[in-house]
């Protein structure tokens, strides 16, 4: 087929840019709730990610002796980290957690920031979030925020410099999937900088949609690892947003509410 | 002296510097963010930073996240 080169090209052509860096993947991961290091390994390669999500946490937590560390899992040399603000529900402590980043990633300014309001929906505390943004984006941090699904606030957080914005599309590690489509659409039309779906994707479909809804990438943790096959997810979740993408670069045909015949009408011999 | 690590209090020998606490913990190899009652010591300054009774030390790292999430259990949606 002679479209393949050109669709190689295009594809490979269309790059996602965050604050001034281009990202051949569009989907993001986290790292967290895998079974094992080797399988937070297996995952993650096979969703062919570059920016991948870690928590900030006491040495003391989390950690089996035994195991080797996630820098040298996921080497920073070959993954873009972006330590994210998760379990934090003040800007305070969101603003601390950044500061410890950028000093353990070496003065590293990208991060994902999530301020929570609720223990039960884990939906974002919007005011504790401008906060935190606010003071992030003065100190010179490069600011990934975490939002609602509002297309007022979501416009707020790239006017205020965040450099991308991430609406939910249903509560974090639901997998309910793209609750709202239209508020996503809005906030897609209205966007200045890169809209990522972050939270509720459940499987692959999901991820489609919100590419073909033209968002600019997904962020994913729970979906691929709560699978019954982690890697196998994470392989349908690379093909789903590059597939997303690709319908969406690509036009959708219009809904019709009545069928529409593909084959010609003349020349029958019936 | 005493001081607070990780939220648990220690008895330490004074004097004692960051990097020699890092040594303490195992962690002299690892790539850690250490903090002093709420202030970042940069990992340049752990050799000669001396820790004063009560200082209150946060030792942190990078480990597997996504988004805030808890076990599962009872939290079905039919």
């Amino acid at each position: 087929m002679a479209v393949t080169a050109e669709t190689i090209r295009s594809t490979s052509s269309d790059p996602l840019i965050i604050a001034g860096t281009a990202y051949a993947s569009r989907l993001l991961v986290g790292t967290g709730k895998y079974k094992d290091m080797n399988e937070t390994r297996r995952a993650i390669e096979a969703s062919g990610a570059q920016i991948v999500t870690v928590a900030i946490r006491r040495t003391n937590i989390g950690q089996n002796p035994n195991e080797p560390s996630l820098l040298e899992v996921l080497p920073p040399s070959q993954y873009t980290y972006l330590p994210n603000t998760a379990g934090c529900y003040n800007a305070e402590d969101a603003v601390r957690t950044c500061r410890l980043a950028r000093e353990l990633l070496d003065g590293h300014a990208l991060v994902k920031l999530e301020v929570l309001g609720s223990e039960k929906t884990l939906y974002p505390d919007i005011p504790q979030t401008l906060k935190a943004a606010e003071i992030l984006i003065k100190d010179g941090f490069k600011v990934m925020v975490y939002t609602n699904d509002d297309p007022v606030v979501a416009k707020r957080f790239a006017d205020m410099g965040c450099v991308a914005v991430m609406p939910l599309a249903a509560p974090i590690g639901s997998g309910l999937g793209i609750r709202n489509p239209y508020n996503i659409r809005f906030i897609v039309e209205e966007a200045t900088v890169p809209i990522l779906v972050d939270a509720g994707v459940g499987t692959a479909s999901d991820a489609a949609v919100a590419m073909e809804l033209g968002c600019d990438g997904v962020l994913m943790n729970t979906a691929i690892a709560a699978a019954q096959n982690p890697v196998l997810m994470a392989q349908a979740m690379r093909k789903a947003v590059q597939a997303g993408r690709e319908a969406y670069l690509a036009g959708r045909m219009p809904r019709k509410q009545y069928g529409t015949p593909s084959s010609p009408l003349g020349g029958t011999f019936f | 002296m005493k001081i607070i690590l990780n939220g648990q209090e220690r008895s330490v020998e004074a004097p004692l510097t960051i990097a020699g606490l890092l040594q303490g913990m195992g962690l002299g190899e690892r790539r850690v963010a250490v903090e002093v009652n709420r202030e970042i010591i940069p990992r340049s300054q752990h050799g000669a930073y001396e820790l004063k009774d009560n200082d209150r030390v946060e030792v942190v790292f990078a480990i597997g996240g996504g988004g805030m999430s808890r076990g599962t259990g009872g939290n079905t949606w039919q």
